[in-house]
Formats: structure tokens, sequence, C-alpha cells
């Protein structure tokens, strides 16, 4: 596919080189978190929607992929339509998701023991148009799946949402073969920012984006999903200490 | 013979006098064979509720081939529960078995226990019954009693050639019949009036490609047939006839009436493989047997459903439930319910929208253990929060909590529970990860902790 003209600066290189990649399709539209200085960060100006996105829980028993759960179940719920969630076992609790903002009449769960069913189930949904999310909980994911999931969620729009969840530590280390998500972020609790107390407030989170493509990584701290799955970030603490987010990039390599 | 004609003393084959003698006021009836097996038939064509493949055996019984369709009825115990129940409910009194050929489940019915009969179980399951229960004329089972020869497993026992040349090759014919050894075919029984399409092949085909164009063809002819009729398929019925007279059916359902066919031949495709073409297939058949109206003309398009609008998932939920079964298919409804692992309830993921959710003020964990795992805690003070726990051999040092909420159990439902209270608390450990704790009784009577989920917001 050729442009009509050669492309002569930076950023018409950079769109025709987006509509390239996304299969001939323009590229779908983006949904904002409504924290600017995640939309600001991210392409398009949010995560955008008919792409494939991977969250990893990062916290203290990741096994249960708890946090990384209600982050994807917060994005979701912003996206109107019926949402299709493909579980791996029978953990998962649906008032939580409830609260904040995934109503139950708008989840169909789709109850499977193996990723040898999820992925396929997950590629059922993205094919079906008018859902809004396809959320999938899975160990492992080779490059061929996600590259089908992209494909099958860039030709309808629906989004792309992959739990990665683990037993073991062995397990846990498929978390990190890479694979073709748009974004894939990681998700932990975060230290409350006063002491001891009687009082539990909104938690927080350290949300790590450690890829996206044609953008660079970011992390932040913000307070957990309210009631319609928003993100904000805490009164206290607009920015992150430049210190932070250094020895961060020394991890992330 | 019913059960009440039997505690009367009556038996099969009492002359009407003798049985006059026995029961004074006894009601006598001339037999009418050809209204018995209409009837039959009749109640044939009901049982094609449970499988295409039935087939009367008269004067008394009926076959049915559950193979390719006890998964829509939550496993084979469930279905023949529930062909007994509503049996029942008719005044008809039935006995009803499960095996590996229609000779054995025949034999275990009338003579044995019923029920099911594990696959490859079928010798044992008739080694123990009379002679009759192979199916043999009473002529032949009165010779074979003459020779005292009265169990399956005694005739077992005996050299075949003898056999044959004494009793006739009937024996030999019923006992491998009820073993496997030799199949016997069952035929389908379609109701005239149902919607049904055939094909015949000139060649035996069994390529799976080739199975999936003739599943798509018959789609395609019996669609037509279906939107003439106003009408849409809640179950499609297909029979594949092997060149060995060996049927092989394969069963759908659907959720609601659809008549498009890429979806119908899509979903039948999903349930390809169970069918064992063996040496060749040389007819299929298709049959809507069980239909719905359906006026609208249904159309397929992309990118059609507007933002908020209700959007079409039937066929989406139809692809999953077929391939993944019925059950692993749904959505979560709210229960009013204290206790946490109460307080949600499955329906079927087509169910009109139920509206209720779960109270928003009352905190729940994205996981729920199912049991909650106990813990060691240490509380400053009773009916206070823990100030640290351990958990799976983990120390936990609890900086913020928030509780309790107090839940008591529910009488009503388990004596059991009469005394259950729980106070649960929320916790939040220095690292800021969140644990849904509880004591199983107030701290005076001795509670003990339990962990019960991870992860709330």
């Amino acid at each position: 596919m050729a442009p009509a003209s050669p492309p002569t600066t930076i950023a018409e290189l950079r769109r025709w080189l987006e509509r390239v990649e996304v299969n001939g399709h323009a590229t779908s539209e983006a949904l904002p978190f409504a924290v600017t200085e995640i939309d600001q960060h991210l392409p398009g100006g949010g995560l955008a929607r008919g792409h494939l996105h991977e969250v990893i829980e990062g916290g203290p028993a990741g096994e249960h992929a708890a946090v990384a759960t209600l982050f994807a179940a917060g994005i979701a719920a912003r996206i109107p339509g019926p949402v299709l969630w493909c579980l791996r076992g029978r953990d998962l609790f649906a008032p939580a998701l409830a609260r904040i903002g995934l109503h139950p009449d708008r989840v169909i769960y789709c109850e499977t023991w193996k990723d040898r069913d999820v992925l396929p189930a997950m590629e059922e949904g993205l094919r079906c148009c008018g859902i809004a999310a396809v959320v999938g909980e899975v160990t492992r994911l080779s490059l061929t799946s996600s590259r089908r999931l992209q494909l099958c969620a860039g030709e309808t729009g629906v989004t792309a949402l992959l739990l990665r969840r683990w037993r073991t530590s062995d397990e846990k280390r498929f978390a990190g073969e890479p694979n073709a998500a748009a974004t894939r972020w990681r998700v932990s609790p975060s230290p409350p920012a006063q002491g001891p107390s009687d009082h539990i407030d909104r938690q927080r989170w350290l949300v790590e984006l450690l890829r996206v493509k044609g953008g660079e990584p970011h992390s932040w701290i913000v307070e957990a999903c309210d009631a319609e799955g928003n993100l904000c970030l805490p009164a206290t603490l607009a920015d992150r200490s430049a210190a932070a987010e250094e020895s961060y990039r020394a991890v992330a390599g | 013979m019913d059960d009440a004609a039997l505690s009367l003393g009556l038996t099969r084959g009492m002359t009407v006098t003798h049985a006059q003698s026995l029961v004074p006021d006894l009601t006598v009836l001339d037999a009418d064979p050809a209204k018995d097996a209409d009837a039959l038939v009749r109640l044939g064509h009901w049982c094609t509720m449970y499988s295409p493949l039935v087939t009367p055996d008269p004067p008394d019984g009926i076959f049915i081939d559950v193979a390719g369709s006890a998964h829509l009825f939550q496993g084979e115990g469930a279905l023949i529960e529930d062909l007994l129940h509503r049996l029942r409910r008719a005044d008809i009194s039935a006995k009803a078995a499960i095996a590996d050929t229609p000779g054995c489940a025949w034999g275990v019915s009338r003579y044995g226990s019923g029920g099911i009969v594990s696959p490859g179980r079928a010798s044992e399951a008739i080694a123990s019954l009379p002679v009759a229960a192979l199916r043999l004329a009473q002529s032949v089972v009165s010779s074979l009693h003459e020779v005292g020869i009265e169990r399956v497993a005694q005739l077992a026992s005996k050299p075949r050639a003898s056999l044959r040349l004494r009793f006739g090759a009937d024996v030999l014919l019923r006992f491998d019949q009820a073993l496997g050894s030799v199949t016997e075919a069952l035929t389908s029984l379609v109701p005239p009036e149902v919607p049904q399409r055939e094909l015949k092949f000139a060649e035996p085909i069994g390529d799976p490609e080739d199975l999936k164009r003739v599943i798509s063809k018959l789609c395609e002819l019996l669609c037509p047939e279906l939107e003439r009729r106003g009408v849409g398929a809640r179950r499609l019925d297909l029979v594949f006839m092997r060149v060995d007279n060996l049927a092989q059916a394969v069963r759908i359902g659907l959720s609601r009436p659809y008549r498009e066919p890429v979806h119908l031949s899509k979903l039948l495709a999903e349930r390809l493989v169970l069918v064992d073409p063996g040496f060749g297939i040389e007819s299929a058949a298709l049959t809507a047997s069980w239909i719905e109206a359906l006026t609208e003309r249904q159309t397929i398009g992309r990118h059609i459903a507007a933002e908020g609008s209700d959007v079409d998932v039937g066929q989406l939920v139809d692809t999953l439930a077929v391939r993944l079964g019925q059950d692993s298919v749904y959505r979560c409804v709210p229960v009013e319910s204290g206790l946490p692992e109460r307080a949600v309830k499955r329906v079927p993921a087509l169910d009109p929208a139920h509206g209720a959710a779960w109270p928003k003020h009352l905190p729940r964990p994205a996981r729920l253990f199912s049991p909650p795992e106990k813990i060691i805690a240490i509380a400053e003070l009773p009916d206070r929060p823990p100030r640290q726990f351990t958990w799976r051999h983990q120390r936990l040092r609890v900086i913020r909590a928030d509780g309790p909420e107090r839940i008591h159990g529910e009488w009503w439902i388990s004596e059991g529970e009469t005394n259950l209270t729980r106070d649960y608390y929320r916790v939040e450990t220095a690292d800021g990860a969140r644990y849904w704790l509880f004591r199983d009784a107030p701290a005076e009577r001795g509670g003990s902790w339990y962990l019960h989920g991870v992860g709330e917001a």
C-alpha cells in the first residue's frame, strides 16, 4: 500500500507507519484513562481500543492477580457494552467487579480450565462486533496466539485484555515472554501514604507501563478504581519523584 | 405389568379365568396390538427430545441412543432421571438403563437393577441376569431351562458350536449383540411434520473437510424451509449413516431460535470431532427437532451495533456453550445473602437483565477463596483487627484495618449455621496489599481466624 504522495514530515511518516501496522485499517479510537499524565504519555491519548493489552500483577500473592484483575475490570467497565470474561478458575468474585462499575448484567463468564480453551474462547469473543471488551486469564501466551488475538481485535475493534495468571514461580516466568500485545502493564499495590490508622480509604496502585508500541515506558502512582472504574492521581502526589523513576528505568533496562 | 397388577399376584401369560379368580372385579379388555404399536411410536416421537436416534421396540420398549446428546442434559445420570420423572408424571411406569449396547440395556432395564452400566462393563452387568434378558423367544428360554442353563454366565461358559446346534443361531446373535461384538443399528425416528433435509452420496465420504461441506450444504437446504414456516431451530440433529449401517448422531442446542445457515453450520462443525466416519458415510440428515417461531429476517453485518445498543451476543454464547458445555457460559446475579460465598448465583448467559447489583457500600475482594484459608493472627485486644497474621508461611504486618462487618449464619438454610457469626475485617499490610479476613466467632468464644479473599479497592 503506497501513499498517494511521499510522506514529507516525520509526523506524516509516523501516521503512515501506524496505518501500515494495523493491517491497513485506520487506527482505532483510544479510551482515555481520564488521568492527564497517563493519557498524555500514551500514543493516541489513551488505551487503544481494538488492540491486545496485557496486565501483570506485580504485588505479593501475585498468583491471585487481584489488583491486575481490578485494573482490567476498570478498563472494561469504562467501555460501554457487554464484556466476555474467560476464566481459568473459580476464584473471581463478581461483587468486587460490580463495585468498580462493571454491572453483573454486562458480564458473560466463560469458564475453562486450560489456556488451550481460553485463547480460542477469547478469539470467538473478539470476533463478535459490539462487545466492549474480552478479558482472558492465561498462563502462557505464545507470540503466534498473541498475534491471532491482536488480529481478531483489530478487525472488530473489540478491546482484548489479557490477565497473566500463574501458580508457581516456574509458570510466572512465562509472563516475561515476548508477545504482540500493544501495551504491557504491571500493577501492584503501593504502600499507603500515611502511617497506621483505623480507617481504610482508596487503595493506591503502582501502575507501570512496561511496554507500549510507539511510546516510552513509564510508571505512576494512582488511586484505585472508583465506582465507575476511573483511576485518579493522589492529591498529595501529583507526580513521582525523578529519583524513583530513574531507579525504575534502571530495573526495566 | 405395572406394580399394582404385580401386587395383586397377576402375571404375564396368565389365563383370564385364573386372573378373575384372584381379582373378582377385574376389568378385561381385548388386546389391540396395532393400537399399542401406534402408541409406542408416538411415545418414541416424544423420546426424540432426548436424542434423534430412537427406535421403538414392540411390544413395550424403546431404544434411545444418547451417545451424542447426553451432554445437553448434564450427563447420563441426569438424563435417565429426567426421563423417568417425566414418564411417571404422565402415569407411565417405566424402567430405564444406559449401557454400551442396546441389548445390554434391554436386559439390565428389564431383569436387572436399571441405571447406568459403565462403559466396558456390559459382560459383568448381564452375567448374573436370567437368560431371558438376552431377548430370546419364550421357547428358546424354556429349552435352555430344561438343560439347567438359567443365567447368562452359564451360557457364556458353554461351547458356541453346540449352543448353535442345539438352540439355534439366535442365542449366539443375541448374546453377541448384548456384548457389542455384533453391532446393532438404531434408526432415527422423525415425526413427519418436523423440518428435515437429507443428502445421499454416490461415494462414501469420511474426510472432515467433506463433512464440513456437507453440514453447510444441509444447513443451506434446511434454513429456507425454516424461513418458509416462519420458525427458527432451537435444536438440531445431524445423523450420519455409515456404510456399515451404524448411525452417528450429533445434537446441538441453541439458546434462541436461529435459521442463519452460517451460524448453524459453524456450531455443528464444532461437534464434528464426536463423529467417527468408520469406513465412510453414505448419507446425512439434518433435522430441526425443536423449533420456535421466528418472524424477523436475520441479517449479519459488521460494525452495525451502535454504542450502547442491545448487542446480539446470542451467537457467541451458543458457540461457546457448544464448545465448552452449557454450564460453562453464564452470568452472575446477586442473591440476598449475608454469606459472601452465597451472594452470587449463576444464571444462563442470555437470561433477561436482572437489573440489581450487590450493595455498593460493602467492600468485597476481587478473588474469593473457597474454602477460606486458615491463618494465625494476633490481635491486641479482643474485637479488634489483627496486628499481624501468618498466611502460607508468610508473616504479614497489618498497617491499617477496617471493621468488623458482622455476618450471621442463615439458620433457615442449614441448622448448623444457627450459631455462626463471622466478623470480617479489611486489612492493609505494609506493602499496601489488601486482605479480607474473618474470625468465625467473637473473641470471647474463642473464634479462629481465616483469610477469605485478596484484593479490594
